[in-house]
């Protein structure tokens, strides 16, 4: 195999890359954020007491969690003009995956309200609380703690998912990637590097969320 | 028919990167529990390397570097290779996981009557871990069936580019993209019971 | 007679940590000779050496005459046999364990088979006969279809004693095999090591019943630290301990 290496290419753009990064980062945030409070949402939807809810919330992740994300995003950003919603490339992809997420997370924030004990919310009665006073005070903050290592796992999925912002054309890490592999056809290094920058940013931020999950925890 | 020349592609696609990458899995997952030390470093930078990729970046490195190291690939071929990748390292986890999980009793059970490993691994490990492994596995399988369609992006006419080819003819976007996305769903959907209904018949009382 | 067991200068370590000081232990056919000593004496050690389940550095275990797990080469070193032989050897012995550890994924009666067929090679119909006579001296014969999740603690260890049995080890070894069990559950299976004792089966065990082992034993051990402190009948045992650290021992375990 005769193939001389050559990294110069990708060291004069080395800009773009991070700027690619940068906005998969920004993307992810957003999303996973949004995708938080539609996942809360959607949590208590599927335990309600009401049918109609439940059903509407089952629905909605279960559809969701089965659609290929790319159906999605291609959906949001092409078909959803014909209904009148139309969103530029970038507001379209966070569109996207904030409802994505939001199904991922909701299965997540369900098996965490699930799991909490039942004498929680009431001893919130029983000190006078009203219901969504114990939702927002007691049971939401207890549970988040809990569900941190799932919601990580999940961020970073999602951080993953953001290279697909490339097929519409949003400027993040993979599409200058591709760029940079078609403009200089440095196949080899192009997609090593890309590969790697998305490792290293898995593993930091994989880093920093336990990070997160040490501070957070309550003293024991 | 279009559309369902791109189903028997997106089945076909995902039918062989299933089968294959749980193929490579398994002895990935071997190695990872049974193997020396450095076979284990080695596998473990293989794993945590695709885990960390984007699927999408995989399919886009196979698709461009194969050709250029002079490996002749279709892009169906190259698509499939990065999703057996893919899956193999997620099958890698599973099984050594499962098999991580066994109690170190039972094979000291095995070998308090003599059972040799081979003997060991066959009759008392195996049946364990494929109960163990069976769940995480079918959500791998429909994991791998909604990333064949990021095969569009290098022109492989799987369900989804066949639908967008159907749009440009149409402009019937809204109608298409809700049917391509109810048949993935339906697609997932059987597969996920069909892996229940194994999980119950080979349950153990 | 020649010993059946005999251990010879039994000398182990886990990494820094040595365990086993130097073990010299004979048994003859029919003994029953049970190990005392509190944790960390290194009794349970001793015990899954002798089927290899450990590894030891240092002396010799010959069990009817063979060496077990190791031999000296041409050069005088010591080598450790082939798994397969090591695997035939381990067929002279059989274990139960504290921790039962029946294969969940098969019935009753199948665990017991599995050795016979995999092991001995007997023919399935034979090995079916063989595993149902066996469950049937332990008293489980009306469960032998059953799996290990549809039964009581001390259930499973009577179908762990038969599946070892079956095997017709030269030697039964009984790691601490009602330690697991509620107290309502112990009679039962110390009821079916009695018998097997009364019968002539040559046993080692690892007990914290110390009544039992007064009761069924030829000869009680006292080890500590991994040295043998203490060795007699069990009237000499329990009813003249000799040193300070056996009399300190049984003051503190019910007698």
């Amino acid at each position: 195999m005769n193939y001389d290496f050559n990294f110069d290419v990708i060291w004069r753009n080395w800009e773009l890359l991070a700027q690619g990064l940068g906005l998969g980062l920004f993307l992810a945030i957003v999303s996973i954020a949004i995708g938080c409070l539609i996942g809360l949402l959607a949590a208590f939807g599927m335990l309600s007491r009401h049918k109609i809810l439940r059903w509407i919330a089952g629905g909605y992740v279960s559809a969701i969690r089965n659609t290929p994300i790319l159906v999605l995003i291609l959906f949001c950003y092409f078909a959803l003009p014909q209904l009148g919603i139309a969103l530029d490339k970038i507001s379209s992809f966070i569109f996207t995956l904030s409802i994505y997420a939001g199904a991922y997370l909701a299965e997540v924030f369900r098996s965490g309200l699930v799991a909490l004990p039942k004498g929680l919310r009431e001893a919130g009665l029983a000190i006078g609380l009203t219901e969504f006073k114990i939702k927002t005070y007691i049971i939401i903050p207890v549970m988040f703690r809990n569900v941190l290592p799932s919601l990580s796992n999940n961020f970073i999925s999602l951080f993953k998912d953001t290279s697909l912002a490339a097929a519409i054309a949003v400027p993040d890490l993979t599409f200058y990637a591709r760029k940079i592999n078609v403009e200089s056809f440095r196949v080899i290094e192009t997609w090593m590097v890309a590969s790697m920058i998305y490792v290293v940013a898995c593993y930091v931020i994989a880093w920093l969320l336990r990070r997160l999950e040490q501070r957070l925890a309550v003293p024991r | 028919m279009n559309l369902l020349d791109g189903l028997g592609d997106t089945i076909l696609i995902s039918v062989s990167s299933v089968v294959l990458g749980t193929i490579l899995g398994v002895f990935v997952g071997l190695a990872m529990t049974y193997g020396q030390r450095w076979l284990r470093f080695i596998v473990r930078l293989y794993i945590d390397f695709l885990r960390g990729t984007p699927v999408f970046v995989l399919i886009l490195a196979c698709f461009y570097i194969l050709s250029v190291v002079g490996v002749d690939l279709t892009a169906f071929q190259a698509g499939v290779l990065a999703l057996t990748l893919f899956c193999s390292s997620h099958v890698g986890e599973i099984v050594r996981g499962a098999l991580s999980a066994i109690a170190v009793g039972q094979t000291e059970a095995a070998k308090s009557i003599g059972l040799t490993f081979m003997q060991t691994f066959v009759y008392v490990l195996l049946p364990q871990a494929l109960r163990q492994i069976l769940p995480t596995w079918v959500n791998t399988a429909t994991e791998i069936v909604k990333a064949s369609t990021l095969l569009s992006i290098i022109g492989v006419v799987e369900l989804l580019l066949a639908t967008q080819q159907v749009i440009a003819r149409t402009y019937l976007s809204l109608e298409f993209y809700l049917f391509a996305g109810f048949v993935y769903f339906l697609l997932n959907f059987v597969i996920e019971q069909a892996g229940r209904a194994v999980e119950r018949r080979i349950s153990i009382p | 007679m020649s010993p059946i067991l005999t251990i010879s200068g039994l000398h182990k370590s886990f990494g820094e940590l040595e365990v086993l000081k130097g073990i010299n232990l004979t048994m003859q056919q029919g003994d029953v000779v049970s190990l005392i000593g509190s944790s960390g004496s290194g009794k349970t050690t001793l015990l899954r050496c002798v089927n290899l389940l450990e590894d030891f550095e240092k002396g010799s275990i010959e069990l009817a005459g063979q060496k077990i797990g190791y031999r000296e080469d041409g050069a005088g070193q010591r080598r450790r046999l082939p798994e397969r032989e090591v695997a035939r050897q381990r067929s002279m012995t059989g274990m139960a364990f504290q921790q039962f550890n029946l294969f969940p994924h098969m019935t009753a009666i199948r665990n017991v088979m599995l050795g016979l067929i995999k092991t001995k090679n007997m023919p399935k119909d034979e090995a079916r006969e063989v595993a149902q006579k066996w469950l049937e001296r332990v008293g489980m014969a009306a469960r032998s279809d059953h799996y290990p999740g549809q039964l009581s603690g001390g259930q499973q260890q009577r179908v762990a004693i038969a599946r070892a049995i079956a095997m017709n080890p030269q030697i039964m070894l009984f790691d601490e095999v009602t330690s697991a069990l509620d107290p309502e559950l112990v009679a039962e299976v110390l009821a079916v090591v009695r018998d097997l004792a009364v019968e002539g089966m040559t046993m080692l065990l690892v007990t914290h019943e110390m009544r039992f082992a007064r009761d069924v034993s030829t000869k009680v051990v006292f080890m500590h630290q991994g040295r043998i402190h203490e060795e007699g009948t069990p009237d000499e045992i329990f009813g003249a301990p000799k040193t300070e650290r056996l009399q300190g021992f049984l003051a503190n375990s019910e007698i």
